[in-house]
């Protein structure tokens, strides 16, 4: 790694200041992106700037009819909070199949979301669920805030807080894992919303995760599995490396978002 | 000396971090590069040699302690984010001399180790797990909770026996 000097402010609003005083400051928070790649010299921030003492962003409480998880709150507290289990038994579920359980001990929701790799798991949920980002500065649609490869909305002295979900009626995730890094490889992610449903890939696409029309509306018309027979998803813009071929990832959408729909009945 | 991007050349030291923490039960401090990786810090400073660094980038578990209370992986936390806070590490599992915690002493029962390599991280695993998710834990589970931990010696057979084992014996003792 490269030298950096260590912050720890107390409350956002320092945070946020300390991000504005140093341009090339890196915020941290569970540090299980960032650590790797600093030890990789992929990136050399000057400053890093710790959110994980700042009180009060861990919580999760519904409020009205949304699931409020604040920014800070690990993957771990998320798959086993029983109001999570309660309104929203497919995200605990997603959020316990993050890497493993030691770094689901540090791993944070505002993390994964601010990092938007394209194989996180987080992203797929809160595109699915058409979830609202809050920040110290705004609020923000999924559609506003995934913009492509590792980038967001996010502005440069702007902070998650916040990730109000609505419920959904029905949903599911169903996450086929890269065979070494445990990543997704694709991950389908089906919402019965009260305004329709949503179908979000993440892992397969090189832009970050997705939604699929077609089968959206295959669905809506009937939310079976059968109602997405002989629907596919064209191959182009999907990535294609060693682990599997564009067509590959493609046919694996068709497979996993009946497996989801499935998923999602099959649920009490 | 440190090479930095910025100016290529030896520099001075600047940022040095004074730390604070509980280890194993004992206030520690140090005054270290912020750079220092906790697995460092309890390796290299506190001569905490049982914990391990296997491949560097997360994946294996040799390197498990508990912070605060819960596992996390040291050679992906920073010291200086573990200042003012609790660790434990294999060699705080029971005391110098004393008997073993029972899962140490279920890996020994049913030989759950060949060169022992991963086996610190297995145990501080292990522990955490029955802390999460009780003392009857099925071979399935206790699979799928080893996600985070390998081990290129055993086939994980005799580890998942002795995890089960260590699980039931845990309910029994006072160590926690």
């Amino acid at each position: 790694m490269y030298e950096f000097k260590y912050h720890r402010p107390s409350t956002v609003r320092q945070a946020a200041n300390l991000l504005i005083k140093n341009e090339d400051a890196k915020l941290i928070a569970g540090g299980h992106t960032l650590v790797p790649v600093m030890k990789q010299r992929l990136a050399a921030p000057p400053h890093i700037i710790d959110l994980s003492h700042i009180e009060g962003v861990d919580g999760i409480e519904m409020k009205g009819r949304s699931l409020a998880i604040g920014a800070l709150a690990k993957h771990a507290a998320v798959a086993s909070s029983p109001i999570v289990g309660e309104a929203i038994p497919a995200l605990a579920e997603l959020a316990g199949l993050i890497g493993d359980p030691a770094v689901r001990h540090k791993g944070t929701i505002g993390g994964s979301l601010a990092n938007n790799d394209p194989t996180a798991d987080y992203p797929a949920a809160v595109m699915a669920l058409g979830a609202t980002i809050t920040t110290n500065k705004r609020k923000l649609k999924p559609e506003e805030f995934f913009q492509g490869l590792f980038t967001t909305a996010l502005e440069a002295d702007e902070i998650i807080t916040k990730v109000s979900f609505p419920v959904p009626k029905k949903a599911a995730y169903i996450k086929f894992r890269n065979q070494a890094s445990r990543y997704a490889l694709v991950g389908v992610f089906v919402a019965r919303l009260p305004s329709g449903v949503r179908v979000t890939v993440t892992g397969a696409g090189s832009d970050g995760v997705f939604r699929v029309e077609e089968f959206e509306a295959a669905l809506q018309k009937r939310f079976s599995p059968k109602a997405l027979d002989g629907l596919t998803v064209p191959a182009e813009g999907l990535n294609s490396d060693l682990h599997g071929s564009a067509e590959y990832r493609a046919h694996l959408i068709g497979v996993l978002a009946k497996r989801a729909v499935e998923a999602a009945n099959n649920r009490a | 000396m440190t090479a930095s991007p910025r100016n290529g050349t030896r520099t001075k030291r600047v940022h040095m971090a004074k730390i604070s923490m509980i280890v194993n039960g004992n206030p520690v401090t140090g005054n270290i590069d912020p750079r220092t990786l906790l697995v460092q810090f309890l390796r290299e400073n506190l001569r905490l040699t049982g914990t391990h660094v296997g491949c560097d980038t997360s994946q294996c578990g040799a390197c498990v302690v508990h912070l605060d209370g819960k596992a996390v992986k040291s050679c992906t936390t920073l010291a200086v984010m573990a200042d003012g806070h609790e660790v434990k590490t294999i060699e705080g599992l029971a005391a110098d001399g004393a008997p073993l915690h029972p899962m140490q002493e279920a890996f020994r029962e049913h030989h759950g180790l060949q060169c022992g390599f991963c086996t610190p991280g297995m145990i501080m695993t292990a522990v955490d797990l029955v802390h999460r998710k009780g003392h009857d834990l099925s071979d399935h589970l206790i699979r799928e909770e080893l996600e985070g931990n390998l081990c290129r010696c055993t086939g994980y057979q005799n580890i998942v026996a002795s995890i089960a084992a260590g699980a039931k014996a845990m309910a029994k003792s006072d160590l926690a």
